[in-house]
């Protein structure tokens, strides 16, 4: 599956991490991780900055996070329109890493709370897409 | 010896919606606006810098256009470009170029106009401001930014949606006396509180709105400053900084880190502090921005920032009075031509020129110029 398959519109097809779809296909949510500094990334990048290495190696995340913050729309760019209202949120995954992502629509209003444990998890969308999304543990 | 720079002219068109006008014609009017009243011709000009977001443009490389319009032609002209913080990039390269002695009379010119564009199309761009390969497929777009950052300052300091209300409500009293901005209207707090939900926690007049307009701001030399004008303000210290694009690379969501970087160092290069600060422009794109804003210039602790608004020590006869033009909440944002509006505000301060919003005694100005969602940030202090 290629990269333009990842989200609700994806505005990339290629790029150098395209693997990770593949992985999130096999419920899996991965990271890099820079062979040479050790530096986890994630999003996954294909290209450690600091030293100028591409040699990475993938590494699976437990999806074990903690919301750090979070927005509920109701009001959407083009596209979005009919997934009004949703929220997006931040969330610090137990590897140090941070993600952004929708909060399931499972979770209700009243039960949103900062600091409040979450699952990152793969998620199938309509058309044969993929993303993850943050869950109730 | 490298010489002092001084702003010696400004000039801003009305900001408004549907302005009738292409985009050469409005960088015209705030160019004559900066011109007019001051002994310079267009000919004395030396270099030009144009400022504005190219996303909204549908001119390629709208520099060439405007600089030829303005009747700048041969001299050089650059185009600059940092979001919504592009023309006090603009200003900051105008400062290094007549720093250096590579020319003595520069001109920024900001511009934005948005109504060019259909809603749809709009609506559009607006989600393609985050990281497209890891955040815009969720369905990111500006406000929700500002939004994450709201739900976080609220959580950590415990500022409520009235604190932010009341940012806007301060917007509207001074907005009625800028004859420039496009919502010249006062607000109550029960307005600002009961309207619709955009972004929680920020709702409809939490958020400024697109608009059309230009602005433009002339640097010259201190030997050429003082031909121009007898009332040059000086520009007294700059500083730039930036974080990342993506949300995730950031580690701070209760404040701008880009900014409190770019203010030290303003407030370094000018040798003074917060404290000495007479009247300030903000980047209040949404009010958690101006709160935010007060806090990372130093104007009040972290956290604080909700607080300083209740107490209403940001009006004039406050501690620091800030945004006494309506801001970008009440005057509009169109997006290259408001770092420059915001420049004009505070050299009309430190000229007396200011009316009825007039800070008594106003001697050190201070502009804060914000791109993205704290991507960009741009402080400049300014001196009579």
């Amino acid at each position: 599956m290629s990269f333009s398959m990842f989200g609700k519109i994806s505005y990339i097809s290629e790029t150098k991490v395209s693997d990770f779809i593949k992985h999130l296909e096999n419920n899996k949510i991965m990271a890099t991780r820079c062979k040479r500094c050790g530096k986890l990334y994630f999003p996954p990048r294909a290209d450690c900055p600091y030293d100028l290495s591409s040699d990475m190696v993938w590494e699976e995340l437990s999806g074990k996070c903690k919301l750090i913050t979070y927005t509920t729309l109701y009001f959407a760019p083009s596209g979005f329109e009919d997934d009004i209202p949703y929220t997006i949120a931040v969330a610090q995954l137990e590897e140090g890493v941070t993600v952004y992502a929708r909060l399931s629509k499972e979770i209700k209003d009243d039960e949103i709370q900062v600091g409040m444990d979450l699952k990152l998890v793969p998620v199938h969308l309509p058309n044969g897409r993929i993303s993850y999304e943050l869950k109730k543990p | 010896m490298s010489t002092r720079v001084a702003v010696v002219g400004v000039g801003q068109t009305p900001f408004t919606r549907n302005c009738g006008m292409s985009i050469r014609e409005l960088c015209f009017e705030a160019f004559k606006d900066a011109v007019e009243d001051i002994n310079l011709t267009p000919r004395e000009i030396d270099a030009s810098i144009v400022c504005s977001a190219p996303e909204y443009d549908k001119q390629r490389s709208p520099s060439s256009l405007i600089s030829e319009y303005l009747g700048l032609t041969p001299k050089p002209t650059f185009y600059a470009e940092s979001l919504c913080s592009s023309s006090t990039t603009g200003f900051r390269i105008a400062y290094s170029f007549i720093k250096s002695g590579l020319h003595d009379v520069v001109a920024v010119i900001g511009f934005q106009k948005m109504s060019e564009l259909s809603s749809a199309e709009v609506q559009e761009r607006m989600g393609r401001g985050a990281d497209i390969q890891w955040e815009t497929p969720f369905g990111s777009m500006m406000p929700a930014g500002y939004a994450l950052y709201a739900r976080a300052h609220m959580q950590k300091y415990g500022t409520t949606e009235e604190q932010l209300a009341k940012v806007r409500v301060k917007s509207g009293k001074y907005s009625v006396l800028n004859p420039l901005a496009m919502f010249q209207r006062v607000l109550t707090l029960e307005e600002c509180l009961s309207a619709r939900v955009i972004s929680s926690p920020l709702k409809l007049f939490d958020c400024c709105a697109n608009a059309d307009g230009a602005s433009c701001v002339i640097l010259a030399s201190e030997e050429k400053a003082r031909k121009i004008t007898d009332t040059p303000v000086w520009v007294a210290g700059v500083g730039s900084a930036t974080d990342t694009l993506s949300t995730t690379g950031r580690t701070n969501f209760t404040g701008l880190t880009c900014a409190v970087e770019a203010a030290r160092q303003a407030y370094k290069m000018a040798g003074i502090g917060p404290d000495d600060v007479d009247v300030a422009e903000v980047h209040d794109c949404f009010t958690i921005a101006e709160i935010m804003a007060y806090e990372n210039l130093g104007f009040c602790k972290p956290g604080e920032g909700g607080k300083l608004i209740e107490e209403s020590q940001t009006y004039i006869g406050g501690k620091i009075p800030v945004n006494v033009d309506g801001g970008l909440l009440s005057k509009g944002h169109p997006i290259g031509a408001t770092g420059g509006s915001q420049i004009r505000t505070i050299v009309l301060q430190l000229q007396g020129e200011a009316g009825k919003v007039q800070v008594d005694g106003a001697e050190i100005g201070l502009v804060h110029n914000v791109g993205g969602v704290g991507v960009y940030a741009n402080v400049i202090i300014l001196r009579r």
